[in-house]
Formats: C-alpha cells, sequence, structure tokens
C-alpha cells in the first residue's frame, strides 16, 4: 500500500457512495415525472371533456401544464442525480488513472481492474449518450450496475497492484482489451434499456408486476423508441465486438501462434458476436422483431456477463491470468 | 360407399411438388431468415460444450482423464463428437448449412442491389402526410430556385459512386402545377451488408486454404546447442494435408542464452531467447525471441513458448566409464520452477541398466517436513533422485515417452534395510551410488527453450477478409437510409414548400437533414432546435 493506492481505493470508494445517491435520486425523479404525467393526464381529460386537444402521449413532458409541485420536485431530483452522477464518474476516473500510475500499466489486467474501468465506461457512455439526447431515464440502472460493480470490485475481486506477466506485455493489451472494456459499457447501457423496453411493453399490454400497474415505467419512452435507442448502443457495440475479436486473434496470433484455437474465453466471444449477430437479424424478421430480439439482446449480454465471470474463474484455458 | 380419395380435391389444380419442386422448396427454407435465425442460435448452442467439455485438440491429456474417469458418459459424448465440438459432423453441418444460407440470401439481393443502382429513384409520393414533414413554407423565391438551392444542399453526385454515397435526386413537374423533389441515400448501406456478408465467405474460404498448408512443429532447444529446421528435428510435427515438407526452409537456430527474469517474489517479468540464427548461404545474424515477439523466417515465426533447466548430469558406470553425459530436460511442476526429468542409461558396460527419476529444486530448502523450491532463480540448485536398475525397455523398439521411466522391468535401487535410495546432489556435486553400481554429478545447470515454429500462407488473406468484413459492417449500420421530399407550389408570386422525410426509427438525424433542406429552399438559416428528431 502507497499512497497512489490510497487514492485510488479512496476515490473508487466515493465514487460507489455518489453513484448510489445517484441512483436513489434518478429513481426518485422517474416516480415523479410518472406522479406529474398521471396528473397532466387527469387535467387533460377534463379538458377533453370541454373539447381541448388530446396531449401528446408518451412524450416526457417537462413542463407540465397542471401539479407544478411534482414537476419541481421531478427537476430538483434530477438536479442531484446529474450531479452526483457526474461527481462520482470525476472520481472514478481518478480512482481509474491512480491505479494505472501506480501498476505502472493501463488499469485492465485483471478482474478488479476489468471491473472498475468497464463500469466507468459504462457511466461514461451513459453521459455521453446524455450529451446528444434525453437519456436520463437510463440514469438509474446506468448509476445502479456501477454502484454494484465497484461495490463487489473494492469488497471481493481487489488485488494489489503487480506487474504484468510476460504474456501481457504487449500493445494489443492497450488495443484489444480497452475496445473490450468499452464495449462492455456500451452493452450494459443498451442491456438496461433493453429490460425497461420489455417492462415498458409489458406493461403496455397490461401485465401487472405483484398487483402494481409500475406507474413509473410512464416516466420512460415508449418500447420503440427504447428499441430503436438499444439498436443504436448494440449496433455500436456489435462492430466495436467484432473489432474486438479481431484484434484478439491478431494477439493471439502474436504470442501463441495461432489465431483461434476456440480456448473457452475464445468460445465464449464466439457465442456473444453470434448472439447479437442473431439479435441483429431478428430485428427485421417478422414475428421476432419487438420482444424477442430483445431477449436476443439480453441473452447476449448474459453471455457477456458469463464471460467475464464463469469463464475467467471456472474454466481452465489460456486467459486464466484474468481471474487472478 | 365413395372411394376415399387422398387427393386434396378441393383444390383440384394443385401442383404436386415433384423432386424439383421439393429441392426449390429445401432451397427457400435454408435461405429463409428465419432458418438462418434458427442456424445462429444453434451455432452458438452447440459451441457452449466445446467450453465446458475436455477438447481433443486443445487439451489431450485432460480429455483422456475424462473419458477414463467418466466409463459411461466419457466414450458416449466422444462417440458423439462432444469432446471434439469444433471438428465434430454436427457443428460442421450447423455452419455449411449456415453459410448455405448466406450466400443464398446475398447472391439475389446482389444482384437486386446491382438493378436498384442503375434504377432512376422513385417519384415523390402524392401525399406526404404519412410521413415525418416539415412546412409548409413561404418564401419570395421562383419554384426553381428554391428546388435547386434545395438540391444543392443535398449535394448530390453524379455517377455511380454518387449513388452509393450521396442523395440521389430526381426533380418532377406534376400536372397539378407543383414541382416535387424526391432524394434518396442508403444504397452504401445495402453495398456494406453485402461486403460484409460475402467476407464472411472470404473468411471461411481463407480459413480452410490454411488449414490445408498449415504446419507447426515444437522443439526444445538446450542454451549452447542448434536446431536444423527439418521435420526429423522437431519433438512433434503437424501439417495440413497438402502441405509439402520439402518446403521447410532448412535454416539453423542456435541458443545463445535464455534470460529470465523473476520478481522477489517469484512472478515472472520477462523471458526472452537470444538466438543466432543462420539461413543457408546467409550470414549468421543474433536474433532475440521473446514472449509477444516472435522471429519471422520468411513465412514462418518462430515463437517462444516456454522455458525450463536442462541440468548437465554425468553418470559412470561400475567400472568408471562415462555412460551417459548431457543436458537432460526437466519439466516444470510449478511456479517456482520445481522440475521434474528422467535420466535413462541404457549403455552400460557392466551389469544392468540404469534409470533415475529426478526432481530439480532451482532454490532448495529443507523444511522439517518437507523440502521445496522457493522461488524459481537457480540460487541453490539441488536434484533429488530415485536410481532404478534393470531393463529400460527400450530395445523392442517402441517410442518411449522421454519424461516417463518404465518400471516394469526395473527395481528401485535399495540401502541395506531394503528402503529406496534418495540421493541429493548440489550443484557441481558427485554421489556414489549404492552396492558400487557406479556415481552421478550434477555437473551445471543450463536453461532451454521450448520454440514453436508455424506458417499458415493464409494470414494475409485472413486478415483482409476480416479489415473488409469490419468495414462492410461498420457500413451497413452506420450509414444513414433515408427519404427526402419537398413539395413547391406557386401561389400569388409567393413559392410554398412543404417537405417530409422516410427513414428508420432509429435515425435521428433525418429531421436535421429535412430541415436543412427545407431552410435553404426558402432561402433561411436552418433552425437550430430541429437537431433531432423528438422521442415520441
Amino acid at each position: 500500500m502507497n499512497n497512489l493506492s490510497d487514492l485510488s481505493v479512496m476515490a473508487l470508494g466515493g465514487a460507489t457512495v455518489l453513484y448510489a445517491i445517484a441512483m436513489v435520486a434518478h429513481a426518485i425523479r422517474l416516480a415523479r415525472v410518472a406522479d406529474d404525467k398521471a396528473a397532466a393526464r387527469a387535467a387533460a381529460r377534463e379538458t377533453v371533456a370541454v373539447g381541448g386537444p388530446t396531449p401528446d402521449q408518451g412524450l416526457p413532458v417537462a413542463e407540465a401544464p397542471a401539479a407544478s409541485s411534482p414537476a419541481k420536485r421531478a427537476a430538483k431530483a434530477a438536479g442531484i442525480a446529474r450531479a452526483t452522477t457526474f461527481m462520482g464518474a470525476v472520481l472514478h476516473g481518478v480512482g481509474l488513472v491512480a491505479r494505472g500510475i501506480d501498476a505502472g500499466h493501463v488499469p485492465w489486467s485483471n478482474m478488479y481492474e476489468y471491473t472498475i474501468s468497464g463500469s466507468f465506461f459504462a457511466v461514461v457512455a451513459y453521459l455521453v449518450l446524455q450529451r446528444k439526447r434525453d437519456v436520463a431515464f437510463l440514469g438509474a440502472g446506468v448509476t445502479g450496475l456501477a454502484t454494484v460493480s465497484l461495490g463487489l470490485a473494492l469488497t471481493v475481486l481487489y488485488k494489489d497492484v503487480d506487474t504484468l506477466p510476460p504474456a501481457l506485455q504487449s500493445y494489443w493489451l492497450v488495443i484489444h482489451v480497452s475496445i473490450a472494456t468499452i464495449v462492455t459499457g456500451i452493452f450494459a447501457v443498451s442491456f438496461i434499456a433493453t429490460v425497461l423496453q420489455l417492462m415498458r411493453d409489458s406493461r403496455d399490454r397490461g401485465v401487472r408486476w405483484r398487483g402494481t400497474r409500475a406507474r413509473w415505467l410512464e416516466a420512460v419512452p415508449s418500447a420503440a423508441n427504447l428499441e430503436a435507442l438499444s439498436f443504436r448502443l448494440n449496433a455500436v457495440g456489435f462492430v466495436l465486438w467484432t473489432f474486438t475479436v479481431m484484434a484478439g486473434a491478431i494477439w493471439a496470433e502474436h504470442a501463441w501462434g495461432r489465431y483461434w484455437g476456440w480456448d473457452p474465453k475464445e468460445v465464449w466471444s464466439f457465442v456473444i458476436w453470434v448472439l447479437y449477430a442473431a439479435y441483429l437479424h431478428a430485428r427485421t424478421t417478422q414475428g421476432w422483431a419487438g420482444r424477442r430480439s430483445a431477449w436476443l439482446a439480453i441473452a447476449g449480454f448474459t453471455a457477456l456477463i458469463m464471460n467475464f465471470t464463469v469463464v475467467n474463474l471456472f474454466f481452465q484455458g489460456l486467459h486464466t491470468y484474468a481471474g487472478s | 360407399m365413395a372411394r376415399v380419395k387422398l387427393d386434396n380435391y378441393v383444390v383440384p389444380a394443385a401442383p404436386r411438388l415433384g423432386f424439383k419442386g421439393w429441392l426449390r422448396w429445401i432451397w427457400r427454407q435454408v435461405t429463409s431468415m428465419r432458418v438462418a435465425l434458427i442456424l445462429l442460435l444453434l451455432l452458438a448452442l452447440a459451441s457452449i460444450p466445446g467450453s465446458v467439455l475436455p477438447q481433443w485438440p486443445q487439451d489431450a491429456a485432460a480429455t483422456r482423464n475424462f473419458i477414463a474417469e467418466n466409463p459411461f458418459w466419457g466414450p458416449v459424448l466422444d462417440a458423439t463428437g462432444f469432446l471434439d465440438v469444433f471438428g465434430s459432423a454436427w457443428f460442421t453441418a450447423i455452419y455449411l448449412l449456415l453459410f448455405a444460407s448466406l450466400i443464398g440470401c446475398i447472391a439475389p439481393r446482389a444482384l437486386h442491389h446491382w438493378r436498384e443502382l442503375r434504377r432512376p429513384i422513385a417519384a415523390t409520393p402524392r401525399s406526404l402526410a404519412r410521413y415525418t414533414g416539415a412546412g409548409p413554407e413561404a418564401a419570395e423565391v421562383t419554384v426553381d430556385d428554391a428546388l435547386g438551392r434545395a438540391r444543392a444542399e443535398l449535394r448530390p453526385r453524379t455517377g455511380r459512386l454518387g449513388a452509393l454515397t450521396g442523395y440521389r435526386v430526381r426533380i418532377d413537374r406534376r400536372k397539378d402545377g407543383s414541382v416535387a423533389l424526391a432524394a434518396e441515400t442508403g444504397h452504401v448501406r445495402e453495398l456494406g451488408n453485402l461486403v460484409f456478408h460475402a467476407s464472411l465467405v472470404a473468411v471461411l474460404i481463407a480459413v480452410a486454404y490454411g488449414t490445408l498448408f498449415t504446419y507447426r512443429g515444437q522443439a526444445i532447444v538446450v542454451e549452447g546447442r542448434s536446431f536444423t529446421n527439418a521435420v526429423a528435428a522437431y519433438d512433434t510435427f503437424s501439417s495440413g494435408s497438402l502441405f509439402d515438407p520439402a518446403d521447410l526452409d532448412p535454416f539453423t537456430l542456435r541458443l545463445d542464452s535464455l534470460d529470465a527474469e523473476f520478481s522477489d517474489t517469484g512472478r515472472p517479468l520477462h523471458f526472452q531467447a537470444n538466438v543466432t540464427f543462420t539461413e543457408p548461404g546467409e550470414q549468421a545474424v543474433a536474433e532475440t525471441i521473446a514472449v509477444n515477439h516472435p522471429l519471422e523466417s520468411g513465412d514462418a515465426k518462430i515463437y517462444l513458448q516456454g522455458n525450463g533447466y536442462a541440468p548437465v548430469i554425468t553418470v559412470r558406470d561400475a567400472s568408471g566409464e562415462i555412460a551417459f553425459s548431457g543436458p537432460v530436460v526437466f519439466l516444470a511442476q510449478d511456479a517456482a520452477y520445481t522440475s521434474t526429468g528422467v535420466i535413462k542409461v541404457p549403455d552400460v558396460t557392466t551389469g544392468e541398466q540404469l534409470g533415475f527419476k529426478a526432481t530439480l529444486y532451482p532454490t532448495f530448502l529443507e523444511g522439517p517436513f518437507a523440502v521445496a523450491s522457493i522461488h524459481p532463480d537457480p540460487a541453490n540448485p539441488v536434484i533429488e533422485m530415485l536410481a532404478y536398475t534393470g531393463d529400460l525397455g527400450l530395445d523392442e523398439g517402441v517410442p518411449q515417452n522421454v519424461y516417463t521411466l518404465d518400471e516394469s522391468q526395473l527395481s528401485p535401487v535399495q540401502d541395506e534395510d531394503g528402503q529406496p535410495v534418495t540421493l541429493r546432489l548440489a550443484l557441481g556435486e558427485t554421489v556414489e551410488l549404492p552396492d558400487g553400481l557406479g556415481t552421478v554429478s550434477f555437473d551445471e545447470l543450463p536453461r532451454y527453450g521450448a520454440f514453436d515454429l508455424r506458417a499458415d500462407p493464409s494470414l494475409p488473406w485472413l486478415l483482409a477478409a476480416a479489415v473488409l468484413t469490419l468495414a462492410g459492417l461498420a457500413t451497413s449500420l452506420f450509414a444513414s437510409r433515408r427519404k427526402i421530399w419537398l413539395v413547391a407550389t406557386s401561389e400569388d408570386g409567393t413559392t410554398v414548400v412543404t417537405g417530409a422525410a422516410y427513414a428508420p426509427a432509429h435515425d435521428t438525424g433525418v429531421g436535421t437533414v429535412l430541415e436543412r433542406a427545407l431552410a435553404a429552399a426558402v432561402g433561411r438559416a436552418p433552425a437550430p432546435g430541429a437537431q433531432e428528431r423528438e422521442d415520441a
């Protein structure tokens, strides 16, 4: 332990706390926006009765005509959520950089490091997306995922810094693993959008969960829009995953003298690729578009998590240093 | 009673499928998207056992153990291909069907795409009400000026390349006096899609080509020794069915030294083989081979795949003659390089043949209950060995594993109490064997490098196919497919322009393009607020 290690762990711990606060604030905001919409709808019903226009369904209304109190509280929660998410990301970044300087190599050479960098890239992907369009409805899921991964990383997976084993001393560690980690972040954000899509779709079909109708789901966009969003993310993710697999093959050729040897990690990378390919085809196949293709995307992400956890920890292969 | 007729009398003219008909039906099924999807899912599912069960090509020893430990399931899984999933008939069938489906799908699409590129784009639909609209807006310009400016904004390019990358535009004068502009882009998306799928076929062909012509060999070279590239010189050698052994480049590789660096805790830091590489008729050159840094020679690459110790052992027999002298390759068993090896001494002048089972501890430490190596560096190298006398079984002509001793016709050398004798030698020491059998010395401790040589002529082709796959994929997913329409009518000297656009739901940028085209037509700056389509 030295100063940099302490700094890294403290920054990551701080980020975990901030993400947890952000998650709660995001959740409160969703509930308030939904309340607001319900109020707006009630008001609109009265207006319709006297022949006014129907309100635009599905639009996340920020400036509701009536019930300014939930709207105001939603705005307050949104402000807290935004600030804590951003500050959390800054601390997360500090923790990651400190870890990298401390270790003397890129901070993604073992499971602890993959987890802290993968969750960082998920938050960054969300923040970048948030700059382009309003995706605050993903915030609760993204910060929740980041809280859990960082918490697990710091408590269970933590490893003191160490030098790189000879097998990892290559610039391909920077190329192959960084893209793999970034793509994990992107797929994670997309996964949250897909889960919301399925829940929203179920709600629109009248499904109830333990008797409740999960009104907060009114605060998220329609299933079709969520599908479009997750498709865009999955498309980026799929291209980058293809690159990851190819870069991995080039590195394997360089290091082990064969570009593909069906090592467990390679098998699962292939399975992930095929599942997301199936998802992309299913989107445009009659009878598969919508819910079924969404389930394929979820299967793809599950395989990605499997590849990262079960394959690292329980399967023997050439990628075994990943589990240490 | 009426005779039961099996024919479908409801549709008396229904044709029988016949042989050709059935073939066509099967082909249609195979090339349908739904079947392709099911094949993709099957491919993913079929791969999973390959990561769970031990596989022959990846780990033959583990697979053999698995079969031995599971007397029922082992042979069953072996016979059904589950222990060589990626070479099994069913896995091959899935991916070949998938590729048949892929070719059957993209070949007609390529033809269609080619025709589509040469066909003029469709005219503006009569009613734009169904689409995302913009306008109407009025401007003091002529109809032709308005649409001319919109056309310039959409930057139509001429020629075939323009059809691929830019908006193709057509302008029609309609009967009702209005002028309609139709602009279309997105052919490059379909082209990317076709390139992606065709490149996947190219990847498969390149892999097949590589499998036929590749070769790989493994050789262990001790420091100070040389290796000549010939099939016979390898410890193991395998090649594709069309590989000709005469193609091996007859170079010589001398291992001058092997650097192995470890941290104080014994973690490996760096491995490097310093070699002298000589090609026939050329000057010898000094080269280094390290992990992640192979040596390239012609079309082949030489990899450093492992290393260890090869202690130099000298055995003198009962009459004092040297019966064996040389380095013996020991295999490291743990991170501290506790290594095991076998010494076989068949050529003794008198008496029985000698054999030794030995363990090397590079940094030897004796504890109260056990001995161990505490570091992989040779700080205090000690060899412990058990000696055997008898018949080594080398004379039967059956090839033997050099790392194991066949004990069936050997008996351990014992002391007076009838206990097997454990000999312990530090570096430079010589010990006497009991019963005047001779002496054993531990003279030197060189390292060895385990080298892999591999050539695969398909690699450049494979890389090219992979790059094309990636480029095609990115184009097919990121290029946009859009239609933009503007209709201009003249009303009392002013021109009124209405716009509309059509794009897939995930395309959020189309609104910007429509706004830009409309703004250009009526001669104003595009509104910044219309950057993206709303999420509703």
